[in-house]
């Protein structure tokens, strides 16, 4: 008796010993997390990581991605550009992350996309922008402008009227984007009635209120970022502003519907890829498990859905290239068929652009505060930097590409 | 009526920045001008004041009270530090600035931690007015009539008071006070906190009209210092005519060309007056009467 358990449990031993090898060998996946958990954008941004949590969590109980665990690697970035920079190069070079999750601002995207290029890293930006970045190091699941603004526009100017008025937050999200509504106005044969870019950080809008108001427009586009920004809704509302808006950026970030009293967001549209007030079976059910995990989350937002699904898509991309391997992720995503049935609906990466195509939902705010969704657009695919000649299937020029400077307007 | 209701617009535009100027400046003009310290955790009293008052209008108090509530909590917490931390740093200008500097960091992030990330806001009480094109929010007047009143409550306070005459006193020569028997300690604890008070009482006001979030007083930061810097170590002499002449810098210019002119205008005036002169308006003003 005695013999034969000895050696049975020698064999146990050297199996499991051999075991652990096998898996220190391939230890977990690791996954640097950047993003804003404190200051100026930290409304819009806990959330994302919240998201990551969750699916991080879902996926290891579930056996992790290809077998080995997902770890995450999180700091704060403090909404500071150089925080972005300091860290990106610290998960890239002391942690060796496998992939990085960063960034709520484009301000900082730029900062740290060098940096990505530099260490050949691999990020995702889960977050929508003012579009145009063309880089095979950089996966976007945020929505841009020809799937916010190339729907949101026309609409507003058939049910409102042509002349439009915009006010941006004055970096590149906000210039570039505002640059995206005058085209399209422009296209369907409306005018600017005015446009103000402000700086972030500014908290008093007495005198823009006023420009506005002697501008007459028919409507005003909202691209303002930051929580100070996020001010002119109330002071808008105390002086009787009472014009309609359009944003790609509010009530789906940084949830002023919520934020402020009743009516000082009144007939505001968004179009957003994604809100917890979406109202089908997919989308409940992701809130009722959110509010599970982090039952004091004041908001889920469009971000912190895109950042969740972002998990997932990158598991996938990881088990169908057998590696965390850069290079084998990027034929899986040639293949043109890395799609996911998300809370928002079907969603899939387009090899070209690295970005993703959306469900866009036109998302309308009531005197109330409540939301309703007049108006849904299925997969809207990001078809601009395509058209413009990014393919990053090709070639990899690791750049940013606006309306007024692209191959398209470079060659003609 | 196009010229007058432009000449309204105009005197609006600029008393509106005028309010927000000398109500962010004062508290931060009471503690450098009367103690020699530079407050950088000005920024975070306002923030007290602002997260008081809302607190309090939530839990049903009507909101003049509630902006007093807010200034008096902002009020004694300047007092409390005032005792524990800031009394030993009265010759060490230059500490006193990295240790205001780290209690502000330490009150964002706390407040970020303990609260959340935002807070709900209470909504910008009694409405609006149109004259000719343009709609007014009537709050903003309101607001208007409290810079104006601070100062007038802050000259009584200096020049009428028995705590305002042994405030100047223990300020000026601060032995012969005490030789006196003036408690200089007591005086230098409630100057303190009446700076920081007055930081709460612009948090309160403001807090209907904003976003309230833990980083809601780097706001009013910039704006302060510009307009003590501008004024000088006078509240009465400095701090309210810079805000008088920023405001009409700042309301002129963001009218003109929008609000980068006018935060690049705020700024070009600071450099020109520090660069003419160097003591501010108060040091101009007082050798033009010597």
């Amino acid at each position: 008796m005695h013999k034969p358990t000895t050696s049975v449990l020698a064999a146990l031993g050297t199996l499991l010993a051999l075991s652990t090898a096998a898996i220190a060998q391939e230890g977990p996946i690791k996954m640097g997390v950047l993003e804003d958990q404190s200051g100026d954008f930290a409304v819009a941004t806990i959330g994302k990581v919240h998201g990551i949590e969750l699916a991080a969590e879902e996926i290891n109980a579930a056996g992790g991605i290809a077998g080995r665990p997902l770890e995450l690697v999180t700091y704060d970035t403090q909404s500071d550009n150089r925080r972005y920079q300091e860290f990106m190069r610290r998960v890239l070079q002391r942690d060796k992350v496998d992939v990085v999750f960063a960034g709520f601002s484009s301000a900082s995207r730029e900062a740290y996309r060098p940096i990505v290029d530099q260490f050949k890293g691999l990020a995702f930006y889960n977050n929508q922008y003012e579009g145009g970045v063309c880089d095979a190091n950089m996966i976007v699941t945020g929505a841009v402008p020809e799937q916010q603004f190339s729907t949101l526009i026309p609409y507003m100017m058939e049910k409102y009227g042509k002349n439009v008025y915009t006010i941006a937050a004055d970096y590149n999200f906000g210039q570039i984007s505002a640059e995206w509504v005058r085209d399209i106005v422009k296209e369907n044969g409306g005018t600017m009635a005015g446009e103000e870019f402000i700086p972030l950080g500014v908290s008093q809008f007495s005198q823009t209120i006023q420009n506005i108001q002697k501008a007459k427009p028919d409507f005003l586009v909202t691209l303002l970022v930051g929580t100070a920004q996020a001010s002119y809704y109330e002071q808008a509302a105390s002086a009787d502003v009472g014009l309609p808006m359009a944003s790609s950026v509010n009530v789906g970030q940084g949830y002023e519907h919520k934020r402020f009293q009743p009516p000082s967001l009144a007939n505001m549209y968004v179009t957003t890829n994604w809100i917890e007030e979406v109202d089908n079976p997919a989308s409940k059910a992701f809130v009722e498990k959110w509010r599970a995990k982090f039952p004091d989350e004041p908001y889920i937002n469009q971000e912190a859905e895109n950042s969740y699904i972002a998990v997932y898509l990158y598991k996938q991309m990881v088990e169908r290239a057998k590696s965390t391997d850069h290079d084998a992720i990027r034929k899986v995503i040639a293949e043109g068929d890395v799609c996911m049935d998300a809370p928002e609906g079907r969603v899939c990466i387009d090899p070209k652009s690295q970005h993703m195509s959306h469900t866009i939902y036109l998302a309308k705010v009531g005197e109330d505060h409540s939301i309703s969704f007049p108006k849904v657009w299925d997969d809207i695919k990001p078809y601009w930097l395509g058209d413009v000649g990014c393919d990053l299937t090709k070639e990899n020029p690791e750049a940013q590409y606006t309306p007024s400077d692209n191959p398209m307007k470079s060659g003609g | 009526m196009d010229v007058l209701s432009g000449l309204f617009s105009f005197l609006y535009q600029t008393g509106d920045a005028f309010a927000f100027l000398v109500l962010s400046a004062c508290g931060l003009a009471v503690i450098f001008g009367m103690m020699g310290i530079i407050n950088l955790a000005h920024g975070e009293f306002i923030l007290c004041g602002a997260y008081v008052t809302t607190s309090a209008v939530q839990m049903g108090l009507p909101l003049p009270i509630a902006i007093l509530a807010g200034a008096l909590v902002a009020g004694l917490v300047g007092m409390l530090l005032e005792r524990t931390i800031i009394r030993h740093l009265y010759s060490r200008p230059l500490d006193s600035i990295v240790v205001t500097w780290g209690i502000s960091m330490i009150a964002t992030q706390g407040t970020l931690i303990l609260l959340g990330s935002t807070m709900p806001g209470t909504g910008t009480p009694f409405g609006s007015f149109t004259v000719g094109d343009y709609g007014y929010s009537v709050y903003r007047l309101v607001l208007m009539l409290a810079a104006v009143a601070t100062l007038a409550v802050l000259w009584l306070i200096f020049t009428r008071t028995r705590f305002g005459i042994l405030a100047r006193a223990t300020i000026q020569v601060p032995h012969i006070a005490e030789a006196l028997g003036v408690n200089t300690s007591l005086i230098y604890s409630l100057t303190f906190g009446l700076g920081a008070a007055l930081a709460g009482l612009c948090g309160g006001l403001y807090a209907p009209t904003m976003t309230l979030v833990p980083t809601m007083g780097a706001a009013f930061v910039v704006e302060a210092f510009v307009t003590v810097v501008v004024g000088g170590a006078d509240i009465f002499l400095g701090t309210a005519p810079a805000a008088a002449i920023l405001a009409v810098v700042k309301a002129g210019l963001t009218s003109w060309q929008g609000q980068l002119a006018g935060q690049i205008g705020l700024l070009v005036a600071v450099i020109v007056v520090i660069r003419i002169l160097p003591r501010g308006l108060t040091g101009f003003i007082l050798r033009e009467r010597a």
